[in-house]
């Protein structure tokens, strides 16, 4: 039976403290709409697009009302792009991402991921004129997120596809200077690229995924650090742990809940629920804020990997029992631009990016969200990706980077992108020069930890 | 199905009158009512049964929700689901 207790913790968490459904995500096959010709392609593409998911977004809009629950983002991911570029004579892929684009804006979804190639152990068809077409794909269309990815555990890192993303960031980030170089914080390059994502803009639907599928991200630091703030200075860290456990148990029970339900209304089979705390520019909901409600002055300094482990693992115990099937990212997002707390942690420079790299070798994801000086040559950045890359391969997980090149401008300018894109400081990256080790291009190859057989 | 009406504000006469004047209008029936009012401030929350409510759901949100404002209330009312899904295992 319901408690008066338990209706009113519900409805601050939701009124007060942020609590919300961060995405409804539905994966789409597009490998049956292989063909040689692209234009035949396309219109097969915008066609399944469109019937797919023509009542997601009206769905998402019932539930949020009828639960009371917002749901932030309702968005498509698709089959990496590449596989079908891969079917057409002319290679097109530009055209390709424009007919994405209008499919995306025709359901009416915020973003539509999966302009994508899986490139970790080498190019197969396609792949390479992808990527070559992500700079003016991103520049060209709105909804449209990207991602590549160039190692795993099982492959090593496929040093040449990290010397052309380098150049693919740059490039992308140069042709929308205009536009605050909106462009690479919609390109993701993973190591370990999970096939279930919902999260922008990393999601793609897998080869391995059924035809269409519902994957939910959940969010709520707010909730996880107003819980820390109730329990006051007095508690010891296995209690804090144990206090996360709880509160991330009852944050995914309800993206659980919402993901059932959509599953059921659109009769789409349910995927699985990504136990993120993702953050928002909003004030409070903040990863950075937990970590400084643990006990940290500010997010960045010396113990700041500790806690972020210890808050990474009670999300995950938290959530596994909440929910049937987990997957995607799964852990606390640490986007600088998009953390409240992140941002104030990079302007008064307690974070910088060597602690951020430390940061993602315990936590979801990886250096995600930062902005650099728009001057960082395109081997400098193939270096971040490369570094990045080698935390994912040898620890098994997840890593990704999301960097921006500030066009225009250097250390201590600010870059802003509005909405839960956020703004922040342009921060420092290293002088020093990686160009001789990138341009030797080949394959870093697979760690031992890939023997597992 | 079940809902949960919540209502908090500024404690003033009819508010308790009001809502449920509007759920008789709908055929729907209260199930339960736990009120209380710490020093001037009302808040109050309501199981209603609305398998047989004569308007859709979300459409008896709004017009609640429009109450509300009309009154300087903050009135919620969600399904019972989510909250049984977060506070019970």
């Amino acid at each position: 039976m319901l408690n008066a207790r338990d209706i009113l913790e519900t409805i601050t968490m939701i009124q007060d403290e942020n609590l919300d459904v961060r995405t409804i995500t539905m994966g789409i096959s597009l490998l049956d709409c292989c063909h040689s010709d692209s234009d035949v392609m396309c219109q097969k593409v915008y066609d399944k697009i469109t019937k797919c998911a023509k009542n997601l977004v009206v769905t998402g809009e019932q539930i949020e009302k009828e639960f009371g629950i917002p749901i932030i983002n309702k968005r498509i991911s698709i089959t990496p792009a590449a596989m079908i570029l891969a079917s057409t004579d002319d290679k097109d892929a530009v055209k390709l991402a424009k007919t994405l684009d209008r499919a995306a804006k025709e359901c009416g979804v915020n973003f539509l991921g999966g302009f994508s190639a899986l490139v970790h152990k080498g190019f197969g068809p396609g792949d390479k004129e992808l990527i070559a077409a992500i700079p003016r794909a991103l520049s060209e269309t709105d909804f449209l997120c990207s991602s590549v990815n160039i190692g795993s555990t099982k492959t090593g890192i496929n040093m040449d596809a990290v010397g052309m993303m380098g150049k693919v960031v740059r490039e992308t980030a140069e042709l929308t200077a205009d536009r605050g170089c909106i462009g690479p914080a919609k390109l993701v390059v993973f190591c370990n690229a999970p096939e279930d994502n919902p999260f922008m803009a990393g999601a793609f639907h897998g080869a391995g995924e059924p035809d269409r599928v519902i994957n939910v991200g959940v969010s709520g630091p707010g909730v996880v650090r107003a819980a820390l703030a109730k329990a006051g200075d007095d508690i010891d860290l296995t209690e804090i742990a144990d206090l996360i456990k709880k509160t991330a148990f009852k944050i995914t029970r309800m993206g659980q809940l919402v993901a059932s339900e959509a599953s059921k209304r659109l009769d789409v089979p349910f995927g699985i629920v990504d136990l993120s705390l993702a953050p928002t520019p909003a004030v409070g909901d903040s990863v950075a804020y937990i970590l400084e409600e643990m006990g940290l002055e500010s997010c960045g300094c010396h113990g700041t990997t500790a806690a972020l482990a210890l808050l990474n693992d009670a999300v995950k115990k938290g959530g596994v029992m909440a929910s049937s099937h987990v997957g995607g990212l799964s852990g606390a997002f640490i986007p600088v631009t998009e953390d409240a707390g992140m941002i104030a942690a990079a302007k008064c420079g307690s974070l910088s990016i060597t602690k951020l790299e430390a940061m993602t070798a315990v936590c979801s994801v990886g250096l995600d969200m930062i902005n650099i000086p728009g001057d960082t040559p395109a081997d400098v950045i193939s270096a971040i990706i490369a570094d990045e890359a080698a935390i994912g391969m040898v620890n098994s997980k997840t890593t990704a980077v999301r960097v921006i090149p500030a066009i225009g401008k250097d250390v201590g300018d600010e870059l802003s992108f509005g909405g839960l894109l956020g703004s922040g400081p342009v921060m420092p990256v290293s002088k020093y020069s990686p160009s001789k080790f990138i341009a030797r291009g080949g394959r870093i190859p697979a760690p031992m930890q890939s023997l597992k057989n | 199905m079940r809902a949960v009406i919540t209502v908090v504000g500024k404690d003033m006469v009819g508010i308790l009158a009001k809502i449920s004047n509007e759920c008789a209008a709908h055929n729907i029936n209260v199930l339960e009512v736990t009120q209380s009012i710490l020093q001037d401030m009302f808040a109050m929350i309501m199981m209603v049964e609305i398998s047989s409510s004569d308007i859709p759901f979300t459409q008896f949100a709004d017009t609640l929700e429009k109450t509300g404002d009309e009154m300087n209330l903050s009135i919620h009312v969600m399904h019972e689901d989510i909250f049984n899904a977060m506070h019970t295992i």
